[in-house]
């Protein structure tokens, strides 16, 4: 203890000490291809808040995660101090919450909040179920009307944008915010799901400043680290199918 | 300058009612205006495009959609008087948490209850049931979800009392015989003006049922 405490070593210790408890005190149980948990890494990055990323393996549910999140059984659970927060969005609202210090996710203002809010909720319930959709259409017609739904959807969240930014670079105003991180995190996805229907969605002729925004969501310092290659991507949707299809018959 | 407050809302929903309950918690006085869904108003089609549903808070002409998120506005708006959501950034988290569980679960299990028969009511029944006791497990002895105050979960939850009886009798259970602890929760917010006042008389409630179930050709 005597020697700990020599003045010329003790501030140098406390702060390796700090960074490292400060680091195993946020764990995050996800995997790298989930858009929900992708919100959480961002809002983190955000935040300038170290964590653990503890990846779950497709076809098993780590005893941490079923200990964790009993009531879903699912990524993204943020453990902080070993207390469980689930839910991606819930998870962004707590990690502005708690790091208050840090630049704001949600915009301050209750009005915005609620609109924001409300866009966020509009992707989980019915844009990003939709573009799910696409892939799981039978039929050429089946397929056309999924296609178009998210083409519609899509002409909305332009729309969207630009009522909200009003000129700014991103739905949050001059930096990224709520919105940005609860629609970016679908951009791989959106990419991949571009690459195997053949239909374009997000680009300069049918959504000009979305296209735009999303070259700079991308390239946000929160952000570039953890959106995947959509190549890469493409890779594990082919091994998803595989997986759910189950074994050959 | 006054606030203009009003409700676009429909007297049986249970999203309406956590509206009705926020914004009597903290006093806010507003224009309720009943909507016919079958005939839906200009209004609510202008004020929520979207979803073109209930309830719709319009605050000095500016729409907010979709009840848990108009209750969080009104927590966050009318900020002096009766806290509805926790101070703690866990403690928020915890409740935003069992409000969405009651939003994904809650309804369409309850829903199942009476519009379904034979083998899927049955389950229906079960279900509900469970989703009860998950959230019973979660009251434990506390008076409040919230803890010794009354606020955004239990907000969330109580409107399902007024229903519970019309439940009850088309699947043929009873909630008090299973659920104790979960009745005695709900008699005690019950007690609350702003609750009681909030709730429609659940005969009402079973005689909009009975309705709705003529026109499924359940009856």
């Amino acid at each position: 203890m005597h020697e700990l405490c020599s003045h010329r070593h003790s501030t140098e210790n406390i702060t390796l000490i700090k960074k490292a408890m400060a680091k195993s005190d946020v764990k995050l149980l996800g995997a790298w291809p989930s858009p929900y948990v992708m919100r959480a890494r961002i809002a983190l990055n955000v935040k300038s808040v170290d964590y653990e990323l503890l990846e779950e393996t497709l076809g098993s549910k780590s005893d941490l995660l079923l200990k964790s999140n009993p009531v879903h059984k699912k990524i993204p659970v943020l453990i902080h101090n070993d207390k469980p927060i689930c839910e991606s969005l819930i998870i962004v609202h707590y990690i502005d919450e708690f790091w208050s210090s840090g630049p704001s996710i949600l915009p301050s203002d209750p009005y915005d909040r609620a609109i924001a809010r409300f866009w966020a909720a509009y992707l989980d319930e019915k844009w990003y179920p939709s573009l799910k959709g696409i892939a799981s259409a039978q039929g050429e017609e089946a397929k056309k009307a999924a296609v178009d739904q998210v083409g519609e959807s899509l002409a909305l969240i332009e729309d969207t944008y630009v009522k909200l930014s009003k000129g700014k670079p991103f739905f949050g105003g001059e930096k990224i915010g709520y919105l940005d991180i609860a629609f970016g995190c679908f951009l791989g996805w959106l990419r991949v799901t571009e690459k195997t229907s053949g239909v374009k969605f997000l680009n300069e002729a049918k959504t000009p400043h979305l296209a735009k925004w999303a070259v700079r969501f991308c390239a946000d310092p929160a952000v570039k680290d953890v959106m995947p290659e959509t190549e890469k991507l493409a890779e594990f949707a082919k091994l998803l199918a595989k997986f759910r299809a189950g074994p050959p018959k | 300058m006054a606030d203009e407050v009003i409700l676009l809302d429909f007297w049986p929903s249970m999203f309406g009612m956590r509206v009705r309950i926020a914004l009597a918690e903290k006093g806010v006085k507003y224009e309720y205006k009943e909507e016919d869904l079958k005939n839906k108003s200009p209004l609510l089609l202008q004020m929520n495009p979207i979803h073109k549903k209930i309830p719709v808070l319009v605050h000095n002409g500016k729409p907010v959609c979709e009840s848990s998120i108009i209750v969080q506005y009104i927590d966050e708006v009318w900020k002096d008087k009766a806290p509805l959501l926790p101070s703690d950034p866990y403690k928020r988290a915890q409740a935003r948490f069992w409000v969405d569980f009651i939003d994904k679960k809650l309804f369409d299990s309850g829903r199942k209850t009476w519009n379904t028969t034979g083998e899927a009511q049955e389950n229906a029944k079960k279900e509900f049931i469970e989703i009860i006791k998950t959230l019973e497990e979660q009251l434990g002895d506390k008076p409040y979800f919230g803890g010794e105050t009354f606020g955004y979960v239990d907000i969330s939850l109580i409107p399902v009392y007024c229903w519970l009886h019309a439940y009850e009798i088309y699947a043929k259970f009873s909630v008090e015989a299973d659920c104790p602890k979960f009745t005695a929760w709900a008699k005690r917010c019950m007690q609350k003006e702003s609750v009681s006042k909030s709730l429609p008389d659940q005969k009402k409630v079973l005689g909009f049922v009975a309705e709705l179930r003529k026109r499924f050709g359940l009856e």
